[in-house]
């Protein structure tokens, strides 16, 4: 069993800001593709102020679901755009999911992975197949819940919810896209991985190396 | 290679922009109390009008802050470049417009725009000021007809939103108010087209590849793909291309009146838009359809692209009474 604390999350979320850092440039050249070009900077802007304000946080104070919440907020304000709400809820859901804990633990992980992926969904209006961050989340989630009934490890946990984000982006070049931006694009979508489920796979690879 | 702009750092240039801005226009706009990003309209917002608050992206000046004045919008709330701002400035408009007869959301219809204004109005509301929003769905491009909902706003936002902000000047109801804002949009048809990128400042990098000889037919004005690309070719074809759509879909009957705008992308001179627009009222002529205005220039930008687009707003007696309600913002004039 893990016990992660506000300081665990926080190492998280620094991952996270890292691992989007240095694949701003390449989300950008995904959206480019079939959207505004704007993603990696969105995403960077966002996780860059999320760890700002965690940094000013006194860790030992709180528990993780303010820090969560701390973290919805300052990638709210920063950012707006579509990543701004989408992550903004996935944040404040997953603060509800483990409200009251000091530490989480392996199923706290796996609710707070699923209720993003419902944030996300919810807020969104997304649903799997429609070429969004969804189809990596969901499936991440799903696996995640499933490796946890298994039995397996936290590190498995995440090793099987990054394997089916992975899974996810990756089949999003067969989908046409009915939902964002590119929606409009109809069968021109066709062949191109979503920018949105491909930061998918970036922040849920950082979580994993985070937390794992 | 990195394209060349004139710019401090590409992460401060929506603020810097800002400041210029009400450097520029001090009779004209403020921004709201410890919220930069809202920018309110110093002579308009009054008790017992309805607010209008409009917003988007940076990167299409005038749009939106540009519209911002007596007899037009009351507040715009501003994002980065090409991305909705937040729901908090967004929300700190509504307040600052609010007369207590009700707050309008019109801006274009994009996924994040939707949503960031959507939770401003949810917070609006705990604040106990109603908010109801109009879409602008103008881009003919952007998905078929049956399917107008899904459209895109693009550069008819000028016609829709200075209809929407004469009828909250004329002080209507709230219900008149909305109603007019929608028959705007429903009235207002826009096709573009691109012949090359514009860059973020923050990258600096073309943000999409077009030959040279080419041009992309129905571009939306953050580089979304059209609908087709093609050799570039004349502006009387490119002219009778976009306006074959635009009145397929309006339909006007001889008699009829319209309002025109030629818009620039950006970097596309006057001299091209004129020469657009002498083939729109040659076509227009032809069908008998009478231009009661037009506008040429800059209303909807994306930054430094290269292209153009034509709307034409399909009047009726109120629409044009509503376009000729005079108005006076920081970038824009009438009556």
């Amino acid at each position: 069993m893990t016990a992660i604390d506000t300081a665990g999350l926080k190492t998280m979320f620094d991952e996270i800001s890292v691992a989007i850092e240095a694949d701003r440039d390449r989300l950008c050249q995904l959206d480019g593709v079939i959207g505004d070009a704007d993603h990696g900077i969105a995403m960077a802007l966002g996780f860059g102020a999320v760890r700002d304000a965690l940094a000013a946080l006194d860790l030992s104070a709180i528990e993780p679901t303010a820090l969560l919440n701390t973290a919805a907020k300052s990638f709210l304000n920063a950012v707006g755009a579509s990543s701004g709400p989408l992550y903004a809820t996935a944040f404040m859901r997953s603060a509800a999911a483990v409200k009251g804990k000091a530490v989480l633990e392996d199923a706290d992980v796996v609710a707070m992975l699923q209720a993003m992926a419902q944030g996300i969904r919810d807020r969104g209006k997304a649903d799997i197949g429609e070429k969004t961050m969804v189809d990596a989340w969901q499936p991440a989630a799903e696996a995640a819940a499933a490796a946890h009934a298994a039995g397996k490890t936290l590190t498995e946990i995440l090793d099987a919810a990054f394997a089916a984000a992975e899974r996810g982006a990756e089949a999003t070049k067969d989908m046409i896209a009915s939902k964002g931006r590119s929606s409009r694009l109809g069968e021109r979508s066709l062949g191109h991985m979503d920018p949105g489920a491909a930061s998918a796979v970036t922040v849920i690879g950082a979580m994993r190396k985070g937390l794992a | 290679m990195q394209t060349k702009k004139i710019i401090n750092d590409g992460s401060r240039s929506v603020d810097e922009m800002l400041e210029g801005i009400l450097a520029a226009h001090p009779r004209h706009l403020k921004s709201a109390a410890g919220s930069p990003r809202s920018i309110i309209a110093r002579d308009g917002p009054r008790r017992g009008k309805v607010g209008l608050v409009i917003g988007g992206g940076s990167g299409h000046e005038p749009t939106f802050l540009g519209f911002v004045g007596k007899g037009l919008a009351d507040a715009a709330a501003i994002g980065n470049v090409f991305a909705s701002p937040p729901p908090n400035p967004i929300l700190e408009c509504a307040k600052a417009v609010n007369g207590g007869a009700g707050v309008l959301f019109m801006y274009g219809n994009y996924a994040g725009d939707v949503m960031n204004f959507d939770m401003a109005a949810e917070m609006a509301a705990m604040d106990d000021i109603e908010v109801r929003t109009v879409l602008s769905t103008d881009d003919v491009a952007s998905a078929p007809r049956d399917q107008r909902h899904k459209r895109r706003g693009v550069a008819g936002n000028f016609f829709i939103f200075k209809a929407a902000g004469a009828a909250c000047d004329r002080m209507l109801s709230f219900d008149e108010c909305e109603r007019i804002a929608r028959k705007a949009n429903d009235h207002t048809f826009t096709m573009g087209v691109a012949l090359s990128p514009c860059s973020l400042p923050q990258t600096r990098r073309p943000n999409f590849e077009i030959g040279p000889d080419e041009m992309e037919i129905g571009m939306g004005i953050h580089g979304e793909p059209g609908i087709a690309r093609g050799k570039l070719s004349t502006a009387d074809e490119i002219t009778d291309e976009m306006l074959d759509k635009i009145l397929d879909e309006m339909a006007p009957a001889r008699g009829d009146k319209v309002a025109v705008l030629v818009n620039s992308l950006g970097s596309t001179p006057l001299m091209e838009l004129y020469i657009m627009n002498r083939r729109v009222k040659r076509m227009l002529d032809d069908i008998g359809v009478s231009i009661h205005a037009t506008w040429v220039g800059n209303y909807c930008t994306s930054l430094e692209m290269a292209g153009a687009s034509v709307t034409l707003m399909h009047l009726d007696g109120e629409l044009q009474t509503m376009l000729d309600h005079p108005c006076d913002c920081a970038m824009f004039r009438a009556g």
